[in-house]
């Protein structure tokens, strides 16, 4: 059987990362809805353990692709060595999560094979012998129905969430690890990578608040930020945000939730004023109970909300905190 | 080199169109994509740095020519109009080809784009440009710093990470929303904008042909999404709303 389905092993620093989890759920999905096998490929230096770690999920095989070029991640080192690795393989194909790294490489790589990479989806459906791709437009407004053309491998990338990791199926016994060789030249590799680091400790965990009021830009100028502190307080909540208000300087940065913030999972998520484009979503959509209240009743955030109002946060806001505080001291 | 486009307005109610294959593109408001805002604003204060000059790539209808006007308001000092029939629902591929052709008589020492678009959203037309153009690239850029012909640049990682990133002058960034704070077009900007030559180029100023542009990845459908969590709405006066979530949060989800 052929294997026409492979996966990308995103790792840092030798761990394999929970995106991956997911790429390789998605992976095996496909495959088995094409009838065909599901190969994972990690790129790095001395990656013996991360593919060992791989080989013990169902998969035909692991391919592993040691250089020291690859010691450190660089668009132009992965995109050459994947490029050559997929011009050997031939797969139909090439199934990513849709993580920063994923984005800084994959359409590089995609061009190079002049292939298709449909990026971002959330998930795919089989229509005879046609798969469709779901992913987003306008911001989370719309889904869209993508079809892939053309001959040659077809790469596509998930959004996180779209498969679930503990969905991963694990191998009775661990498979083959095949070493690929990949010949790469250091003067291609153009850009110099430093130390990953992190800018300040993060000052507030948001992570263990049990309740969480976030604000996004219905708020509309910061001095109204003390109705939603007013709110917090009567809730006993801390306050989180959307990028949009953090990025003003409305409030710090450690306030963020979302892709590039932090990630929370409160008993209750008041969202006032927030779209709620995937970026936000997948920092809270694990949240128990989510109120949203926005004027726009086509954003996204009612999507994963319990309880929607569809209306102005200035007018609903004020007795809701005179509600809760009967409520609390009755 | 700042490439841009237009997108539909952030607060534009949008409709579907007949076929259900895109969206009706009358009666709503367009304006300049919201992460290209960013990249126009990191180019313009690059020229204040070190010299230069601020040009616009821009492919898209009639209608883009006010996002371009916009930017050359703000101190951008020409630009491109990538403006032809055949460029309509270009995927990320053809986009980045057709701009490809467009700069490669150029030279820019540095080109930057928003991270993304806020229509499509595939994040790749800067990536698929770079690699085009033979340039080195960076994605999710924070801040940019150039020294002669070197730059050295502040990419973000997920979760609060950053790394800093060295390569070589010509190169492309794409820039993060929130890098900076955009400034507004000055009523004298707005009038010098008014002299500011636009270059208008189609698919035979380009050298392109329908072959070139044909469609990798094709949108077959759109449509709203069907809901995975079912909300529980509340209508009525904010009062009584008010009342009747309060209640929810007590009794049903047990928050309060």
């Amino acid at each position: 059987m052929a294997n026409d389905v492979l996966v990308f092993a995103e790792h840092q620093g030798g761990k394999i990362v929970r995106p991956t989890w997911e790429a390789l759920a998605a992976g095996q999905h496909l495959a088995q809805d094409l009838g065909t096998g599901v190969s994972a490929v990690v790129l790095g230096a001395k990656v013996a353990d991360v593919a060992r770690e791989l080989a013990t999920v169902d998969v035909a095989d692991v391919l592993a692709v040691d250089s020291p070029l690859l010691a450190e991640y660089t668009a132009d080192g992965y995109a050459e060595a994947l490029r050559q690795v997929v011009t050997e393989r031939q797969p139909r194909f090439l199934v990513f999560s849709h993580t920063y790294q994923v984005r800084d490489f994959a359409p590089k790589l995609a061009a190079a094979l002049k292939s298709s990479f449909v990026s971002d989806c959330l998930g795919y459906r089989k229509e005879g012998d046609r798969l469709i791709f779901l992913r987003q437009v306008f911001q989370g407004k719309f889904n869209a129905d993508v079809e892939v053309g053309g001959e040659g491998p077809a790469l596509v990338s998930f959004q996180a969430g779209s498969f679930r990791e503990d969905s991963v199926r694990r191998g009775a016994a661990a498979v083959k690890v095949n070493a690929v060789p990949v010949t790469l030249a250091p003067e291609k590799i153009r850009t110099k990578p430093g130390e990953r680091f992190r800018e300040a400790k993060q000052a507030v965990d948001l992570t263990q608040a049990e309740i969480i009021v976030a604000v996004g830009r219905g708020i509309k100028a910061p001095e109204n930020l003390e109705l939603v502190k007013k709110l917090a307080e009567a809730l006993g909540a801390e306050i989180g945000a959307s990028r949009p208000i953090c990025d003003g300087g409305w409030l710090p940065m450690d306030r963020q939730i979302g892709s590039s913030g932090q990630t929370v999972a409160p008993k209750l998520y008041v969202a006032l004023g927030i779209s709620g484009a995937i970026q936000h979503q997948v920092g809270m959509k694990g949240s128990r109970t989510v109120l949203a209240i926005n004027k726009d009743k086509e954003a996204p955030i009612f999507e994963v909300s319990t309880y929607g109002v569809v209306g102005d946060l200035f007018e609903i806001v004020p007795p809701l905190i005179e509600e809760i505080k009967k409520v609390k001291t009755g | 080199m700042v490439c841009l486009k237009q997108v539909p307005a952030r607060d534009a109610v949008l409709r579907l169109n007949a076929a259900g294959t895109w969206i009706q593109e009358t009666d709503i408001n367009f304006e300049v994509n919201e992460p290209d805002i960013y990249a126009l604003e990191e180019a313009l204060r690059l020229k204040e740095k070190h010299g230069g000059e601020v040009v616009i790539c821009c492919l898209g209808p009639a209608r883009a020519q006010q996002a371009i006007k916009e930017a050359l308001a703000k101190g951008a000092d020409r630009a491109l109009h990538l403006d032809d029939p055949a460029f309509q629902g270009l995927d990320a591929q053809g986009v980045a080809l057709a701009m490809s052709r467009a700069l490669e008589k150029e030279k820019p020492d540095l080109i930057v784009t928003g991270l993304q678009s806020d229509d499509f959203g595939y994040a790749q037309t800067g990536v698929i440009l770079a690699e085009l153009l033979g340039l080195p690239h960076s994605t999710i850029i924070m801040e940019i710093q150039v020294t002669g012909q070197a730059l050295k640049v502040r990419r973000e990682l997920e979760a609060g990470w950053f790394q800093w990133i060295e390569m070589p002058l010509p190169a492309l960034l794409t820039i993060q929303s929130g890098i900076n704070k955009p400034r507004y077009a000055t009523l004298k900007g707005i009038m010098a904008s008014k002299s500011k030559p636009i270059q208008k180029l189609t698919t035979a100023a380009l050298g392109l042909t329908p072959a070139d542009l044909a469609l990798r990845q094709k949108i077959a459908k759109v449509y709203v999404p069907v809901k995975q969590t079912k909300t529980e709405f509340f209508e009525g006066s904010p009062k009584e709303i008010a009342a009747r979530l309060v209640d929810k949060l007590k009794n049903e989800a047990r928050v309060l």
